[in-house]
């Protein structure tokens, strides 16, 4: 054991002090928050430079053309002839909007033109339209009987919850059942497991990969085979290979969100404004969802009623298993492949599509955490560590939770036990194209 | 006693025997030849021994004691085919490769100063193995080899690739770790090596022992009464004694009948008339042993 963990060591020193990994794991989320910064100037200075636009209202309904300005556009009101100012209105303002006389209060759809020099984005297009259609809403609404209350009561939104979560909160319990929060929970750790495994798959269980193969070609392999057993040398890499991938990972989860956080406070409104979001959109997003004050308290209540103390460990645990499942996989390959790179990259498909399953399986899961699908997603132990960890804000059957676990744990034995008679054989045969059937004879090779 | 001990050891791939039912001994403090051609069985074999594979079947004693049961750093193994890690540095790659075979990091680190000291490349010990050259990466490799005092060590044409003043220096090694008592197997082609080197060799071909013992017992074994003779005036033929078989300037070479000595054949000379200026025995030199033992199977 003692040498499995020099071999982890070494795989894990002479990785993290590479100069590339301190470079991808540094660079990675500042290219993240450079990223956002573009993408926020981009937006900026594509769509929004502030624009001028006069009005010429026949219709009468504006009064005051500064209710129609927002942040980036200032409206004014002319009454010259509307032919005038087609010849003339890009002397004062870039765009001119013209209102046509407006009787029919029953009409629903009205025509209204604009003119100028440039093509108008949609989303210049959409804040026009917005503008004046709220004023002849408006007006519609000041014309009739119903006053500007009443037609706000209009506006109805329906928000269906788990009935014996809202009686536990009524009564002041802390809520058992999970509601709404829980599948958006259950969608985020399903994804986030998802991710981290398709990472660990292309990236880390390549570097497994790479590292056997690098220590077959360099033929180091012989003097590492008469030191130390192939299963522990193999174990030490998968272990020191995983550890890397944690630190990067672990790095990545807080210098991300920091530097997001740091471009957001130093570009703050502009970001806030520029990726398309007004405040007032954002006021009216929220009061769309109706997202009043209980409401977001009792979110909080059922997000921390959660049972994170299975949650966070059980994600833990399939996260380790799924990771040692698949690197083993990945040395075993890495053995029985020479110096052909090309080889390799083709072996990683199959090995990946278990992945690509899961993840077209995860949405279903979700629509029906306790179903049959769900049930066996959690039982294959290629799947489950994704699959899993998604269902665990659902209150799946702690019988399921067990004996997923237990499979996954006699799995990692297994693929290992697997791999690792792989790759004591194949680490040390040169020269020779190996294919699916001679891998399946080094099986049952003697020691 | 022996050092190593092997016996009726099997191994198989796919239906073919790499080594078939080999016996043979390694005396203690010895330097062994171990030899044979291309694909003898010769690497399985000292697979076996290193542990890197196992044996079929068989049994391998290691200073008595069943090879399983010993400990790993009592073996040091340079293989043929050489290797490091490129990217460690020479003093980090040796304590990692001596803490493999048991060794703490403080006695890795002395021993390694004394060996890097006795190379005269005590600076090398943040020099980077891609940085080296061939022939250096091979004294890093040797060095790796015995820093862990094993008792037996394996040597697999340790010379490819050396400079003579490099082989020269390596040698000298050798014959000073034999000297203290470490035993040493060294597998070659190289049949002069063989013979100015070993004192015991086997000779291993299809698998199979074809003879084995001292290299001096070897030649005796294998000696054809071949005699060289150098006398004033040139040797008689037509003699009952002895046959010619050629002459050069430094004398006759002859084979002396089966059932005659070299008293027969000295006194006839003599009786000839003729003066004998030398009279030596010649053996047979390993590399025709060599060839002969593998042509006749």
């Amino acid at each position: 054991m003692n040498k499995v963990w020099l071999i982890a060591a070494r795989e894990y020193l002479t990785r993290v002090r590479k100069k590339t990994f301190i470079l991808a794991t540094l660079l990675t989320p500042v290219g993240i928050g450079l990223l956002m910064l573009a993408a926020a100037y981009f937006a900026k200075s594509g769509s929004d430079a502030n624009k001028s636009i006069l009005v010429k209202d026949d219709s009468g309904i504006i009064q005051d053309a500064s209710v129609l300005d927002s942040e980036t556009m200032t409206y004014t009101l002319s009454n010259s002839d509307t032919n005038t100012l087609k010849d003339s209105y890009n002397e004062s303002a870039d765009i001119l909007v013209v209102i046509p006389p407006f009787d029919d209060l029953s009409e629903k759809s009205h025509q209204i033109s604009y003119y100028s020099q440039e093509k108008l984005s949609i989303g210049t297009i959409n804040k026009i339209e917005d503008a004046v259609g709220n004023q002849f809403r408006e007006h519609k609404i000041n014309s009739s009987d119903i006053s500007m209350d009443t037609y706000n009561s209009f506006k109805t939104s329906i928000d269906l919850e788990n009935g014996e979560l809202l009686d536990q909160i009524a009564a002041g319990e802390d809520p058992k059942s999970s509601g709404k929060t829980g599948v958006i929970v259950g969608t985020i750790l399903g994804g986030l497991m998802g991710f981290m495994m398709y990472m660990v798959i292309f990236v880390y269980g390549g570097m497994v990969m790479r590292s056997v193969m690098e220590e077959k070609i360099n033929r180091i392999v012989e003097i590492m085979i008469s030191s130390v057993k192939p299963i522990q040398l193999m174990l030490g890499k998968v272990i020191g290979v995983g550890g890397v991938g944690l630190t990067q990972l672990a790095i990545w989860l807080i210098l991300t969100p920091a530097i997001l956080f740091g471009v957001q406070h130093f570009f703050g409104g502009d970001l806030a404004s520029t990726t398309g979001v007004t405040p007032d959109q954002l006021d009216q997003i929220t009061s769309a969802a109706d997202l009043s004050e209980s409401k977001i308290s009792s979110y909080i209540k059922e997000f921390k009623s959660l049972n994170w103390l299975l949650i966070i460990p059980v994600f833990v645990i399939f996260f380790f298993g799924g990771y040692f499942i698949y690197a083993s996989l990945f040395a075993a390959i890495g053995s029985s492949i020479g110096d052909d790179m090309g080889e390799s990259q083709q072996l990683m498909i199959p090995v990946s599509i278990p992945v690509v399953i899961a993840f077209m399986m995860l949405q279903p899961v979700l629509n029906n955490p306790n179903g049959n699908m769900a049930i066996f997603g959690s039982l294959f132990p290629l799947i489950s560590p994704i699959i899993m960890p998604a269902r665990l804000a659902f209150d799946p059957p702690m019988w399921q939770v067990a004996l997923s676990i237990i499979i996954l744990i006699i799995s990692c034995v297994f693929f290992a036990w697997i791999a690792g008679r792989i790759y004591r054989v194949g680490i040390l045969m040169y020269g020779k194209k190996v294919n699916a059937k001679e891998v399946l004879k080094w099986l049952f090779y003697k020691e | 006693m022996s050092v190593l001990s092997i016996q009726n050891v099997v191994k198989e791939y796919a239906g073919h025997k790499a080594v078939n039912n080999v016996s043979f001994d390694v005396p203690k403090g010895s330097i062994f030849g171990l030899l044979g051609p291309n694909g003898a069985g010769k690497t399985s074999l000292i697979r076996i021994i290193t542990r890197i594979t196992a044996a079929d079947s068989g049994r391998i004693l290691l200073n008595g004691k069943d090879i399983s049961e010993t400990l790993i750093r009592e073996v040091g193994y340079l293989p043929e085919e050489r290797g490091l890690y490129k990217k460690m540095m020479v003093g980090e790659q040796l304590v990692y490769l001596a803490q493999l075979k048991g060794l703490t990091k403080l006695e890795a680190a002395s021993e390694i100063k004394y060996w890097l000291e006795k190379f005269d490349i005590k600076d090398w010990w943040t020099k980077k193995i891609e940085e080296l050259s061939k022939g250096m990466q091979q004294k890093v490799q040797f060095i790796a080899t015995v820093l862990h005092k094993p008792s037996l060590i394996i040597l697999d044409e340790p010379f490819t690739g050396l400079d003579p003043v490099n082989t020269n220096l390596m040698k000298e090694e050798i014959y000073r770790l034999n000297a203290e008592g470490t035993s040493i197997i060294f597998s070659t082609h190289r049949m002069e090596q063989v013979e100015e080197i070993c004192k015991d060799i086997v000779l291993i071909e299809k698998g199979q022992v074809i003879l084995t013992g001292a290299v001096g017992e070897v030649k005796e074994q294998f000696k054809e009464n071949l005699f060289k003779i150098n006398t004033t005036q040139p040797l008689k033929s037509g003699s009952s004694a002895y046959a010619i078989l050629n002459s050069d300037e430094e004398g006759t070479t002859i084979k002396i009948s089966n059932d005659a000595t070299s008293n027969d054949v000295l006194s006839e000379v003599i009786q000839s008339g003729n003066v004998v200026k030398s009279y030596a025995e010649v053996l047979p030199s390993l590399n025709d042993i060599f060839i002969k033992q593998i042509n006749r199977i």
